[in-house]
């Protein structure tokens, strides 16, 4: 064993040694060492944090032809250092009606639900997190506290604005959890187990191959968990000004705000760990931990870059329309996804891969284009009753 | 006293305060929000007790789901968030004895129960609880039938909902 | 004890104390002069006209409803869809038998009209 192929194991050895070699027990010294490894996972993760906010702030100034962030330091990478120091000095205002608890506790719920989804994600063949074996699920699970926290911070702030952008933003984080824990029952099939690890090492072929529907369902389901354009419907700051946030000021606000950064982040790197093989590329991961980290942190970042893409170039979609999306055509379409997935897993699984491979492709690739050539004749007749009623009144100006 | 004990002995405490908490706020979100904190300790229970899958389904659908529509119902339907009226009604004492019967009841049968001082072996390494739940569902000789109830106990359930809130409209 | 979940333990302690932290700390470095004015609900400058805390559409009830049936439903789905690979083609029936029922569900629910938002 050696530094360059487990680093981990070896830090991880090495300070049990020192502590033992203090005199304390060997139970404690190893939780001791794994929680300090926890905190320094998570000390680096919110140095990322920091460096997200120079991310985005980069690349939505390049959507819009814009230079962006460029004053301190090259690139001005010393930007989000400055914003770190203004967010720390600014005054926290709370407003005089606020619920005081719930309104101080909602922030840290909020950045918590986004900290803890890193528990389960393998970083390299020898750093595997915590090989859950209900990972799966436990990405849902906190969803649910990130839930939580928004509702809290909306009623509490006893703002209107506040609460109605709450309301919307649960009502659209609920309704598209469904595809989303549909769409991960698709790897969950394809594996064979709902551990992340198991996931990755059962891609021989990446899943987006195999599944491609299923990584598109999970990107806009990721979307709208994120609360993200064009499903920002809880912040549309045209019509609520900020939504559930609108009251928070300070480092509370930066809470909220790291929090949704790194959680696109998260789930940019969760939808590489589901469907594009997480940390391996081409035997690359085996060499070293300091080769797999990096391609795991690329996958994520090219998953955070994508729904940068589209939250600046889609325009918001109105709720009804969102939630009509949701139920009438997105959960349904999951579930078809999944029979169809399931059916073919267990009939092509034992032939060869190639078969495997294109029929699962093959299968998704059909469903696809029948869902396309509904949904075109959908729009069509849709069309055709709009303009129907347009036509008289058409002429009528011609004439 | 191990320390596994001593963790379930604060988690219990926690639980058993925050239950507390529901039924005595008077400000019904935040008996919405100590009733999360109750379910909560109920998943760590859980998670103490090694049953991975019933800890994070806790936390999936009873915070996730069933707490979040309580929060909802409370802001939907009450114009008042705050109860104004009376903690207690006249018949408070009979239902104290009631509760303090059953409890007792409850504490007096596991006392007897010989498999009380009985400790659970510890799990097999490698031993995957999920795969054995799934043999348990769903496969030919075990629980399908009750699986594949629940799916119409759902659609009752589904059904149930929808007609009560389409008469309502 | 060999509980993984000690671990995930760690990660909710340390997931608190960073936000904590940082919330300390600019609680401790910030300026601190508060005012009545400051300090009202901010609706862009207006006052505000009554309370806050008004009721909303019931429709965001219903679909909360709707959400909690197909929640508990696809948590059943896990340990199907972990077996599925080792059961054949009997297990896939039977999934395909759980999700139609309640598909049917969905298609009641949005031929009634519930899942409209009106």
């Amino acid at each position: 064993m050696n530094f360059w192929t487990d680093p981990l194991k070896m830090a991880a050895d090495w300070l049990t040694g020192l502590l033992t070699g203090w005199g304390m027990p060997e139970g404690v010294a190893v939780g001791l060492a794994a929680f300090l490894g926890i905190f320094v996972l998570i000390a680096i993760l919110m140095v990322i944090d920091i460096f997200l906010v120079w991310l985005e702030r980069k690349v939505v100034a390049r959507f819009q032809d814009r230079i962006g962030p460029n004053r301190l330091g090259p690139f001005g990478l010393i930007q989000p250092f400055a914003d770190i120091v203004k967010l720390l000095i600014k005054e926290d205002i709370t407003p005089a009606n606020a619920d005081k608890v719930v309104y101080n506790l909602a922030p840290i719920l909020s950045m918590m639900s986004v900290l803890i989804l890193w528990a389960i994600v393998p970083l390299a063949p020898q750093i595997l997190g915590i090989d859950l074996n209900v990972a799966a699920l436990y990405i849902i699970a906190t969803g649910a506290i990130g839930t939580l926290s928004i509702i809290m911070a909306g009623w509490s702030s006893n703002n209107k604005f506040a609460l109605l952008g709450a309301f919307r933003q649960v009502a659209v984080m609920v309704s598209f959890e469904i595809p989303m824990v549909a769409s991960l029952l698709i790897p969950t099939v394809l594996a064979g187990s709902m551990g992340m690890n198991k996931i990755i090492e059962a891609q021989n072929i990446w899943f987006v191959v195999l599944s491609p529907l299923g990584a598109l369902i999970f990107m806009i389901a990721a979307i709208a968990e994120l609360g993200r354009s064009p499903f920002d419907m809880g912040e549309a700051e045209s019509e609520l000004i900020s939504g559930y946030n609108v009251e928070y000021s300070g480092m509370k606000f930066g809470m909220f705000y790291a929090g949704e950064l790194l959680h696109a982040f998260t789930f940019g790197g969760f939808w590489g760990i589901l469907f594009f093989g997480g940390y391996s590329f081409f035997g690359l991961e085996d060499v070293s931990p300091f080769l797999a980290i990096p391609i795991l942190l690329t996958k994520a970042v090219i998953g955070y870059w994508i729904i940068m893409w589209v939250k600046y170039t889609m325009m918001r979609i109105r709720i009804d329309h969102m939630l009509a999306f949701n139920w009438k055509f997105l959960t349904p379409l999951s579930f078809v996804l999944l029979m169809v997935t399931a059916l073919v897993h267990v009939l092509f699984k034992d032939t060869s891969p190639w078969l495997y491979g294109l029929s699962m492709l093959g299968s998704n690739l059909i469903l696809g284009w029948v869902v396309i050539e509904f949904l075109r004749r959908f729009s069509r007749a849709e069309r055709e009753k709009l303009e129907g009623h347009a036509k008289p009144a058409m002429e009528a100006a011609g004439h | 006293m191990t320390i596994a004990q001593i963790i379930f002995l604060v988690v219990a405490g926690a639980t058993l305060g925050s239950a507390f908490m529901v039924v005595t706020s008077r400000n019904l979100i935040h008996a919405a929000l100590w009733l999360v904190a109750t379910l909560f300790g109920v998943a760590v229970q859980y998670a103490l007790l090694n049953a991975g899958f019933l800890a994070v389904v806790q936390v999936v659908v009873y915070i996730g789901a069933i707490a979040i529509l309580f929060i909802f119902a409370v802001m939907l339907t009450r114009k008042e968030i705050r109860d104004q009226g009376p903690q207690l009604n006249s018949s408070w004492w009979l239902s104290a004895t009631l509760s303090v019967v059953t409890f007792g009841g409850l504490v007096g049968m596991l006392w007897g129960w010989k498999d009380m001082a009985h400790t659970v072996p510890d799990i097999p390494p490698g031993f995957d609880s999920i795969s054995a739940l799934g043999d348990a569902l769903v496969s030919p000789d075990a629980f399908v039938l009750p699986f594949e109830v629940a799916s119409i106990l759902l659609l009752a359930a589904l059904v149930g909902a929808v007609y009560v809130a389409f008469n309502r409209k | 004890m060999h509980n993984e979940w000690l671990y995930v333990a760690f990660f909710f302690v340390v997931g608190l104390i960073i936000p904590v932290g940082a919330i300390g700390v600019a609680l401790i470095l910030g300026p601190k002069k508060p005012n009545p004015v400051k300090q009202e609900t901010y609706e862009c400058g207006l006052e505000t006209v009554g309370d806050s805390w008004v009721q909303f559409k019931a429709q965001y009830y219903i679909f909360a409803l709707v959400f909690l049936i197909f929640d508990v439903e696809t948590v059943f789905l896990f340990p199907w869809a972990v077996k599925l690979g080792q059961l054949g083609l009997f297990a896939v029936v039977e999934g395909i038998i759980f999700i139609t029922i309640l598909v049917v569900g969905l298609v009641y629910t949005w031929r009634k009209g519930m899942l409209e938002w009106a």
